[in-house]
């Protein structure tokens, strides 16, 4: 079952059928037993299409396996030792699978057994979508709220869930929701800021963030960001959870005023949410991305005069030291969703059409290899990118591989990228991203160009990143950085040669 | 109900997956409950999605173990086979889901070639292999006939059964009298000291019980299993504190009968000495209590439990009276004098309709006394009653458990939290030898094939969704 593929070493796959650990704990893994010296490679992952894909481009053979399996795959020195890379392998698994204990002291096993043991108010889901729906019923079954992380749930099994939840009163915060935050505790990907007066509701995670952290740099507290799942203001979905979310803010004394962000919403639900949110006696305010709309700064300037404070000057760092590019494509590659269709739908305005995985409109869509020869916008927290590896926020690889791409394609003009910080969030994204493009620019100009590199610098400076301190290692490796995403992309438009 | 007002923080979070996230929770003060999540039994996915997203589900399974908490079982009468289940010459029942005679086990054929030969059917019971060959002879479950019966569940109509109601509803179920242990019918045995004791047990044994119980009245059979429970006993592979009680209640009665003393005497003995006696009466005030939740559409509870020696059978709430099957497991526990594991036949009796009710393996924490019996210990048995609540629907408030801060017996085994942790219900059993005619061989611990309960799964999915689109 092994085949060496490289001219050196020893390459060990074996397939652990019933074992399981998440894929953020198998990444652990595989980078503990990759720092055993003598191994040049290691790889333990459940056996899910994209998995093996990723495998067999590291080239390693791999026999059947079905997605309810683990996969070993290591790739060692001519001196290595197998015998201690699997050894490491056991270390680095039992050190990460929290110990059984005594026999009587087994953990709960569903999120329902957990529950009925347990006065906790809401239950967190984040297994794989195909089995988070199982999960979150439990939680509704139970009267509690729920938030689904998970991403790739199907739209039919999410209908279903806030549909129950609306006729029990109950909260479904998801699937797919990256960020909320909760009386000030902070879930998934959350910034840390103050409390304050305002009260976000979130089809966005990213742009959920964002918006808190214009709101914190502008002296504004934000004291509840309930996440409804990037698709609840869909045709299909309707806004079932948005409108159960307002009637909690509208409800809640401290709350001031609310504010729905969401990626371009169905119009149909955007209008009825509209209707909805006047009956209430909080005001509310909508920050919805689309054509023709404010962008997320744009909102946040608009929440900041509603409640009488004076707009601030957002925050850069080394802007303004690139050289504008002579030609080519702007070449976008996010982490956030919202993010990348802020920028997409700016860019669009002022450079023409956008190519993306996610894209505007249908005929934008970009194949599977990523490259196009357009403005490209990729981004990288898309369910299909993330089928059974850790969201981008927490494992730059994927992201990073494209950087040295796109640097080397002598047709981009300017890279746009995003990083956010906060809890949940990998610990220290500029400590990768900084040499990643510091390299990406040398490889340009050693080949006779100027690469421009935007990032918007999406965090706080109560985050555990700490805000300035990645900002200016950034700005360090050559980058424009920026707090505003909108003026980031501005900027990008601006360095490829655009109008503005 | 309690929700989260958006500017409270939660008093607890349970969290489902990425520990990362748990952690952060946990980081900022606010108590984590960590749920050990893994993938659910293969291929279910789908099936779980759907049978979760069933609107009956929730309400059905509240019912059904309601129903099923709510029945009271009485003992009220002792009476043969033939009379109370219109038994026939030539008609036999047997434990677990339909079976064969060329399919049977060597203990279950040995119990009918002996039954056989205690009906009269033959003389000699090795003759009674043509007889069972021939196809003229009708096999039945006890299941099908609202009767169980332990290991081989052998029933012919000169047995007698007791008779358990529940008054509430006028529900009736029969299982058939403890022979007591090691050569017995029930295990496959079919010697002349066997046969001789059945005859026995039908000549002298149930007409003087059937004579205390019309003196005494009923028997709160449901009320006994609750002081069990805290007695030490978990009514399956031990039954000696019911066993006691149930003489205590019917001595007096058994005293003033009208039978010779000496028979007296030989019955109270015969009942005393048997420390399984009342297994006979706590499988049928199970199968009362479950058979109220039978036919509740949409309800994912196990009703029963049953193992012919061939197969082992599940049947839900939800799915009438259709049978999820798969092969019997072999018990692991401890085997008596030098028999040897392959001397042992698969799983066999009805007698797994204690756990289906909680008891049995699923009470093993009040029992630590038999822990070594079938081969554990007692942190294990411990574990194995909390881990029960894994995949049960509550818990049942009558019968507690005095060393788990009387938590109540897990009650209500759920389909799909079987298939969605793997965790497969405990069962403690006795083992039967693998040839007819050799009895008892040992007592362990076994679980359902897991395949069973993917199909149940399957079928209550297909139920679901066929509602759904009408």
């Amino acid at each position: 079952m092994t085949s060496p593929p490289t001219t050196s070493g020893i390459t060990h796959v074996e397939v652990r059928p019933g074992a399981y650990a998440d894929s953020v704990t198998l990444l652990q893994v595989s980078k503990d037993v990759a720092a055993v010296s003598g191994v040049e490679n290691a790889q333990v992952a459940m056996a899910t299409p994209l998995n093996l894909e990723v495998l067999e481009s590291m080239g390693f053979a791999l026999p059947a396996t079905t997605p309810n399996d683990m996969v070993v795959a290591l790739k060692l020195a001519d001196d290595g030792d197998l015998a201690a890379a699997l050894a490491a392998v056991e270390a680095a698994l039992s050190r990460k699978t929290r110990s059984a204990g005594r026999a009587e002291d087994e953990p709960h096993r569903t999120t329902g057994a957990a529950l009925a043991d347990s006065d906790a108010t809401l239950a967190l889901v984040s297994v794989p979508g195909e089995h988070a729906f199982v999960e979150a019923v439990d939680a509704l079954d139970a009267g509690r709220d729920v938030m689904v992380f998970s991403d790739n749930v199907p739209v039919e099994q999410e209908i279903v869930l806030k549909r129950r939840a609306t006729e029990r009163g109950l909260l479904v915060m998801g699937p797919d929701c990256g960020t909320a935050v909760v009386g000030g505790l902070g879930l998934g990907f959350a910034n840390r800021t103050k409390p304050g007066p305002v009260g976000i509701v979130a089809a966005s995670g990213t742009g959920c963030q964002q918006l808190m952290c214009l709101l914190d740099a502008a002296g504004v507290g934000v004291s509840a960001a309930l996440g409804v799942g990037g698709r609840d203001l869909s045709k299909d979905v309707g806004g079932l959870s948005t409108r159960e979310a307002l009637r909690r803010l509208d409800e809640d004394p401290t709350v001031e005023l609310a504010v729905v962000v969401s990626k371009p919403p169905a119009e149909e639900v955007a209008a009825s949410l509209r209707e909805f949110a006047a009956g209430l006696s909080t005001p509310v305010h909508f920050a919805l991305l689309g054509e023709g709309q404010p962008d997320l700064t744009a909102a946040a300037e608009s929440v900041l005069s509603a409640l009488g404070r004076p707009e601030p000057k957002w925050k850069s760092w080394g802007a303004g030291t690139a050289s504008a590019a002579t030609g080519g494509y702007l070449r976008g590659l996010f982490v956030g969703g919202t993010l990348c269709d802020e920028a997409m739908l700016m860019t669009a305005a002022a450079l023409g059409p956008v190519k993306s995985n996610i894209p505007l409109s249908p005929e934008l869509q970009l194949d599977s290899s990523l490259v196009a020869e357009s403005h490209t916008m990729v981004d990288f927290g898309d369910d299909a990118l993330t089928a059974g590896r850790a969201h981008p926020m927490i494992d730059p690889t994927l992201r990073l591989e494209n950087l040295a791409r796109v640097a080397a394609d002598p047709s981009t003009a300017v890279v746009l990228m995003d990083v956010v910080l906060g809890d949940g969030a990998e610990p220290d994204p500029a400590a990768a991203l900084a040499p990643a493009i510091l390299a990406a620019k040398a490889d340009a100009h050693a080949s006779g160009r100027d690469l421009p590199v935007v990032v918007a610098c999406v965090g706080t400076e109560d985050d555990p990143q700490q805000l300035s301190r990645q900002a200016r290692a950034l700005a360090g490796a050559g980058a424009e950085v920026f707090l505003s995403n909108a003026q980031a992309t501005r900027r990008a438009i601006e360095l490829t040669g655009g109008s503005r | 109900m309690s929700t989260t007002r958006p500017t409270e923080a939660p008093s607890g979070v349970v969290a489902a997956g990425a520990d990362l996230f748990a952690d952060a929770v946990e980081g900022q003060a606010v108590p984590v409950s960590r749920v050990d999540w893994r993938p659910p039994m293969e291929g279910t996915a789908a099936d779980l999605a759907t049978v979760l997203a069933d609107p009956l589900r929730q309400e059905a399974n509240e019912r059904a173990v309601k129903a099923m908490l709510d029945v009271q079982a009485m003992l009220v009468a002792v009476a043969p086979a033939s009379e109370v289940l219109g038994l026939r010459r030539g008609e036999f029942l047997h434990a677990g889901p339909p079976l064969e005679w060329a399919n049977a086990s060597g203990p279950m054929r040995g119990a009918l070639m002996g039954a056989a030969a205690l009906e009269g059917l033959v003389d000699d019971p090795e003759d009674a292999v043509k007889l069972f060959e021939s196809g003229d002879m009708s096999l039945e479950p006890c299941h099908h006939r609202s009767a169980v019966g332990p290991m081989a569940g052998v029933v012919s109509p000169s047995m007698w059964m007791f008779v358990l109601e529940d008054p509430a509803s006028g529900r009736r179920t029969y299982c058939s009298l403890n022979e007591g242990l090691g050569k017995v019918l029930r295990y496959g045995a079919y010697s002349s000291e066997v046969l001789e004791r059945l005859r026995w047990m039908s000549a002298v044994l149930g007409p003087l019980l059937a004579e205390a119980v019309r003196a005494a009245g009923p028997v709160d059979v449901t009320g006994i299993l609750t002081q069990m429970l805290q007695m030490g006993d978990e009514a399956h592979n031990r039954n000696r504190a019911g066993t006691l009680m149930l003489l205590r209640d019917l001595s007096p009665a058994l005293v003033e009968a009208s039978a010779p003393s000496s028979d007296i005497a030989e019955a109270m003995r015969f009942v005393g000495g048997n420390d399984h006696f009342f297994l006979n009466l706590a499988m049928p005030a199970c199968k009362l209590a479950l058979d109220a939740g039978r036919g509740i559409e949409g309800s994912t509870m196990v009703v029963a439990m049953a193992r012919n020696g061939t197969e082992f059978g599940i049947q839900v709430a939800g799915t009438g009276d259709e049978w999820f099957t798969g092969p019997a497991q072999l018990a692991e526990g401890l085997l008596l004098g030098d028999y040897k594991p392959e001397d042992a036949n698969p799983d066999i009796g009805d007698s797994a309709i204690t756990e289906t009710a909680g008891l049995g393996g699923f009470s093993m924490a009040t029992a630590p006394a038999i822990v070594r019996l079938v081969g554990g210990t007692v942190p294990d048995a411990l574990a194995t009653t909390r881990r029960m609540l894994e995949i049960t629907l509550g818990q049942n408030p009558r019968w507690t458990i005095p060393v788990l801060e009387f938590q109540g017996a897990p009650t209500g085994i759920d389909v799909t939290k079987v298939c969605r942790t793997g965790i497969l219900p405990q069962i403690n059993t006795g083992m039967a030898g693998r040839k007819a005619g050799v009895g008892q061989v040992g007592a362990g611990l076994v679980t359902p094939p897991a395949e069973c309960f993917p199909k149940a799964l399957a079928s209550l999915a297909e139920r679901a969704r066929k509602r759904a689109h009408g």
